[in-house]
């Protein structure tokens, strides 16, 4: 079997008839009806202008979460940390805005601000991760997945400290900002256009980056064999921690569009998995830009299209999780039967 | 990750502090940190033997339902329980076959599982949320549970806790005491040495990333019907564990003692985190509770300053007595991972 | 154990690696194997320790034909092999080490080990602490170690590769010592070297391997010219050389000591100069890979400095070597220097530092065809690099460099390779001596190192030769100085051990 194009197709073909086979199974299991549910999942994303926008509100963090992540796996690096760099972005936009709101600055440049903040954010917390890695040998695995939780408890003792509504702490976040501070909506609807349209420039920006400049490659050559990058004379820690700065800024974005669009406070699940769900979107598209949107739109559109199982047929909401780490796992698995049979790509 | 009943338990303890009441809440640190013995257990196996095992937080949710469900439907703690095994078994078979024969990176399906069973856990847990279930009695032990101070600490517990107990003995025992746990030592450190020595090393792996799976899989059940008795759901609080599992399991130092000391720490700092609430308002039980992060971080890092350059010169420079004091307590602190954690092994 | 090999063959691809070859060595023997690196030997004592089986011939022990099927099986059979880095384990105890792997319950008897353990060491006069930790140990110690393990294992034949690399004497003698009293017990030794001082101090036959044969088998007194020209072949008529006129010195290495693992060199001192080729010879591990990386930057030396250009680079990264001209082309093309999933364009761009953000790529393509054909490179400008083959390869490492240099230093260029290759590859290299680039080179073809070089130096265990006239020496006299002979009568040795 030389042709490799028609290979991988086939495989992945596979891959997906198996996901699908594998979820109806549990869904059986469950006492579930499959085509009903994936019917509802459908019509639950796409049936209305509302459901398509909340769609796309979904869209934007998860998009930006994989356009950076898609830096870190160019550079060879497990950015496992993405969670806790939005949660950080998310935290300095909110700090921004809180310093701001009573100045006499004009709204936009406030909101401005707060988005430049959260980028700093997230990427001063992934050049942690990535310092760690450089200078101290901490797997940026291990790293990444600490520093989450460090950043989770900043942000509850941020919610729950000196930030917290006047009286009683609650859950629900610090004190909502006035509206002068939201970044802008389409007219009756919560989505906006400045936060998808920052996220679709953002993925085409990293495409060309990743693609069309001498970053791009250099950063892929680390990625593939640092020894012979190094000799070819790429300054190779410097690109690693690079890279993390990059999609620390993607992530810190992701963030504060959280803070500024959505919730509009900091809440405690602020980042609400978008980063460990980015990862799956990035090792789903096998690290290349090209597809990233539209399988991030698919993955968004199966969060949204399950939000109402529960109400319409008694299903849990995870069932959307449950499509996609399937189609990721088989999609793994595939790869590695095809290269233990020999295929080479 | 607060649980309301919890709470008041702490808070009535601290507040009314005697050393009766001190006894039983120690007694419940004792008990809550007995599902993450067994996880760092297990994982302490898998990794000895060469292989992340990074689903931990999925399949100990994954577990607890399974588990709960089992033993809801039959009415069996027993077969709870041995379903709990069954499922983290099997995942870790996932886990194995993918990064053993497949040669696939053990982080990227260990990452993907961990996510993956923690929806189905959710998904198919739905039918039985909220539903009360059997649980796991207090087996007080005659006799020893009237010893003044140990005895309502350690005596009075139920039958998981007490084979938390044993499990650290017998893990530390196996790996270190005896002839196949010497071979699975070898086997982390360098396969290839361990090959020649006539271990079937990917043979081994897959047995002791299973034993691993199965021992996570434990810990689930423990969850469900005993510490917190049934399956909430999102609400149950589990959502994480895993994750602090995986950190005690690298401050642990492969070592099932240190581990079992990293889980026991988490416990108490997780109850006084609880209890001290009403004492120390602001300081949410959450920031105490991200401790083994930190300390992980702190542990990795030393890994790699105990070999860097001034530190093997700072020794050379000492006299011969105090040169092998320091290098006893570097080694005590130090966690170097098994060499071979991660690596695929080809015979050839 | 009288140990027979009898028509051995095993062959990797094109390579015959083993070709029929027979050697029956009587019990109590100390057989020496010699052959220069790509010779067979490891292949054929990879047969012998069950680690491959061979494709045909046949194994016999003590009269009884065998199969060995694992390396475990293998020491049960009475056959115990220490390789040139023990196979030992080394975060865990000296006892624990020395008892994994021998069957027995559940729990170990420690307290025998440990008393077996005692017995043994003593009677070879080794001092070793049970409770000490392995990765705290020499190499000759951790030899110590594997030797009385596989004694303890009940070892009958001994095989021993490259045992002397990298232990100091006092140890070296104690091993010889060792080993004679286990050949007067009846064990059965095979002694794998290059170097034939070791060999004919202890030796009771040596037998000499060159591409896959069994060329000679020799008994004492040994003659070592004899062995060189054996091991490496006769002397060939070479062709006619370009005589260099060197210019300035390109690179100073001034008393230089360097150390790794193994191996330690001691002030070693080398002028280069613009135009000259100076090929570094010796068998691997002897400190020719330390030295050039050294020379690179790759590596920081302990003690000394490396001048490029009159300025002075000690200690500095590699890329501030690069800044001055200075490049490496590593052996392991594909692990080191080439990047497996990028095409040719891709590594040119690289190489080149082009200027701007954004890749031109018609630039690219241009200057990748340019050195595709310049290079006759077999492949196109989209060509992935593990696409090629290794000569190609090797041609695209070459067409990586850039230019002018001023020092050029490669490891193995021609390793693997064809001849059409290496005399192309050669010719190019030569264009750039004429440019005024300088060339360090190791190889291990000693026909390669005197064909192209004006100077030569020989490193023998982290002893490095001053540097000799190529037209003035011979393979012969190359050959023994790789084995450690001749070093006394070489006035001004450039650095010692």
């Amino acid at each position: 079997m030389r042709n490799s194009r028609w290979t991988n197709l086939i495989f992945q073909l596979i891959a997906v008839i198996l996901a699908l086979g594998f979820t109806t199974l549990v869904m059986l299991i469950a006492k579930a009806p499959p085509l009903d549910a994936f019917k509802n999942i459908i019509i639950g994303s796409i049936g209305s202008w509302t459901k398509i926008s909340d769609v796309l509100i979904s869209w934007t963090p998860l998009l930006l979460a994989t356009t950076g992540l898609l830096i870190t796996f160019t550079a060879g690096l497990w950015n496992i940390g993405i969670e806790g760099q939005m949660m950080i972005g998310a935290v300095f936009s909110t700090w921004v805005l809180r310093l701001l709101q009573e100045s006499t600055l004009p709204p936009a440049l406030i909101l401005g601000l707060a988005i430049l903040g959260g980028m700093l954010g997230g990427a001063l917390w992934a050049l942690l991760t990535g310092v760690l890695k450089t200078f101290g040998g901490v797997n940026e695995i291990f790293g990444g997945l600490g520093l989450n939780f460090v950043a989770t408890s900043i942000n509850l003792w941020l919610i729950f400290g000196p930030w917290k509504r006047p009286g009683v702490a609650s859950m629900s976040g610090t004190i909502p900002f006035p509206e002068t501070l939201w970044l802008p909506t389409l007219p009756g609807s919560r989505l906006s256009l400045w936060a998808l349209g920052l996220a679709l420039i953002s993925i085409v920006l990293v495409y060309f980056l990743l693609r069309g400049t001498y970053f791009g490659l250099r950063l892929k050559a680390v990625g593939k064999n640092a020894k012979a990058a190094y000799l070819l004379g790429v300054p190779t820690w410097q690109y690693s921690l690079a890279a993390f700065a990059l999609c620390g800024i993607f992530a810190g974005l992701a963030g504060a569009m959280q803070v500024l669009v959505v919730y509009h406070r900091l809440i405690p699940s602020i980042s609400s998995g978008y980063g460990y769900l980015g990862l799956m979107v990035a090792m789903l598209v096998n690290y290349q830009a090209l597809w990233a949107a539209p399988v991030a739109f698919f993955f968004a559109a199966l969060n949204i299209g399950s939000i109402q199982l529960p109400v319409v047929l008694k299903l849990d909401s995870t069932l959307s999780g449950v499509l996609q780490g399937t189609l990721v796992l088989f999609v793994l698995l595939m790869q590695g039967a095809r290269q233990k049979l020999g295929i080479r790509n | 990750m607060t649980d309301n009943c919890q709470l008041t338990t702490a808070n009535r303890q601290l507040t009314t502090m005697t050393s009766e009441t001190l006894l039983i809440g120690l007694a419940g640190v004792l008990a809550a940190a007995a599902p993450v013995i067994f996880a760092v257990m297990g994982e302490t196996f898998s990794e000895r033997a060469g292989v992340i095992n990074l689903s931990m937080n999925g399949s100990i949710l994954l577990s607890a339902m399974g588990g709960f469900a089992v033993a809801l439907n039959t009415g069996s703690l027993l077969l709870g329980f041995l379903a709990g095994a069954g499922i983290g078994a099997l995942v870790a078979l996932v886990v194995a076959f993918s990064s053993i024969t497949l040669k696939q990176s053990q982080v990227a399906v260990g990452f993907v599982l961990a996510l993956l069973t923690r929806d189905l856990a959710y998904f198919l847990g739905n039918p039985v949320m909220g539903q009360p279930g059997p649980r796991l009695q207090s087996l007080p032990l005659p006799g020893l549970s009237q010893l003044p101070v140990l005895g309502p600490l350690l005596f009075k517990q139920d039958l998981m806790t007490y084979l938390s107990f044993l499990l650290i003995f017998l893990a530390w025992a196996f790996i270190f005491r005896t002839r196949p746990g010497l071979m699975l030592q070898g086997i982390g450190e360098r396969p290839a040495a361990a090959f020649v020595r006539g271990a079937n090393v990917n043979r081994l792996r897959y047995f002791y990333t299973i034993l691993g799976g199965a021992l996570i899989g434990l810990a689930g059940p423990i969850y469900s019907l005993s510490v917190k008795a049934g399956w909430k759901g999102t609400i149950s609080g589990l959502d994480g564990i895993g994750w602090i599992a995986l950190s005690i399991t690298i401050f642990g130092g492969w070592n099932p003692i240190r581990a079992a000391l990293g889980a026991y720490l988490f416990a108490l700092l997780q109850w006084l985190g609880l209890a001290l609430q009403p004492i120390l308002p602001g300081i949410p039980a959450q920031v105490l509770q991200v401790a083994p992060f930190p300390l992980m971080i702190l542990t990795l890092l030393l890994v790699n300053i105990g070999d860097s350059e001034w530190v093997e010169r700072a020794l050379a420079a000492m006299p011969e007595r105090q040169r092998r004091l320091a290098e006893k307590i570097l080694r005590a602190l130090r966690a170097k991972p098994p060499a071979a954690l991660g690596t695929t092994f080809d015979s050839e | 154990m009288n140990v027979d090999l009898r028509h051995i063959h095993k062959t990797f691809g094109k390579v015959h690696a083993n070709d029929d070859i027979s050697l029956d060595i009587p019990a109590g023997t100390i057989q020496g194997i010699l052959g220069e690196n790509g010779a067979g030997k490891s292949t054929l004592m990879k047969v012998l320790s069950g680690f491959i089986y061979a494709d045909a011939g046949e194994i016999r022990l003590d009269g009884r034909a065998t199969t060995i099927h694992s390396p475990a099986d293998a020491i049960r059979q009475g056959i115990g092999m220490l390789h040139q880095d023990p196979l030992d384990f080394p975060p865990m105890k000296i006892l624990d080490n020395f008892l994994l792997g021998r069957a027995g319950g559940l729990f170990p008897d420690r307290k025998t080990a440990r008393r077996d353990f005692l017995a043994l060491a003593a009677q070879f006069d080794f001092s070793l602490d049970p409770e000490a930790y392995v990765d705290r140990l020499t190499v000759g110690e951790r030899q110590q170690l594997e030797i009385l393990r596989l004694l303890w294992l009940g070892a009958r034949a001994l095989i021993l590769d490259e045992p002397t690399t990298g232990i100091s004497l006092p140890q070296k003698e104690k091993l010889f010592a060792t080993l004679k009293k286990l050949a007067a017990q009846g064990m059965t030794i095979l002694f794998v070297s290059h170097k034939l001082e070791d060999v004919e101090a202890l030796c009771g036959r040596v037998s000499v391997l060159r591409q896959g044969k069994l060329v000679e088998m020799m008994t004492p007194p040994f003659d070592a010219g004899r062995l060189v020209e054996s091991m490496f072949g006769k002397q060939v008529t070479l062709a006619a050389r370009t005589p260099a006129r060197p210019g300035l010195v390109t690179l100073r290495a001034q008393n230089l000591s360097l150390e790794d693992s193994r191996l330690q060199i001691h002030q070693a001192n080398l002028d280069v100069r613009a135009g000259e080729v100076i090929g570094l010879a010796g068998m691997e591990g002897s400190g020719q890979t330390l030295f050039l990386r050294a020379c690179a930057g790759l590596l920081h030396p302990v003690a000394g400095k490396t001048l490029v250009g009159g300025r002075d680079l000690t200690g500095q990264a590699h890329h501030a070597f690069k800044k001055q001209g200075v490049a490496y082309l590593p052996a392991s093309r594909m692990e080191e220097g080439l990047i497996p999933g990028l095409t040719l364009t891709d590594h040119f761009v690289l190489a080149e530092k082009m200027r701007g953000v954004f890749i031109n790529r018609e630039a690219a393509l241009g200057l990748a065809r340019q050195r595709i054909s310049a290079f006759n490179i077999k492949g196109t400008p989209a060509s992935t690099v593990e696409s090629l083959s290794g000569g190609n390869q090797q041609r695209a490492l070459l067409a990586l460099l850039q230019t002018p240099l001023n020092l050029i230093l490669l490891e193995h260029p021609t390793r693997g390779l064809d001849i059409e290759s290496t005399l192309y590859i050669w010719a190019k290299l030569k264009e750039r001596c004429a440019q005024g680039s300088a060339i360090l080179f190791i190889s291990a073809d000693l026909d390669e190192i005197l064909q192209y070089s004006d100077r030569v130096l020989v490193f023998f265990a982290g002893r490095v030769s001053p540097p000799l006239d190529a037209a003035q020496t011979s393979v012969t006299q190359l050959g023994q100085l790789i084995g450690g002979k001749g070093w006394e009568t070489l006035a001004g040795e450039a650095a010692h051990a």
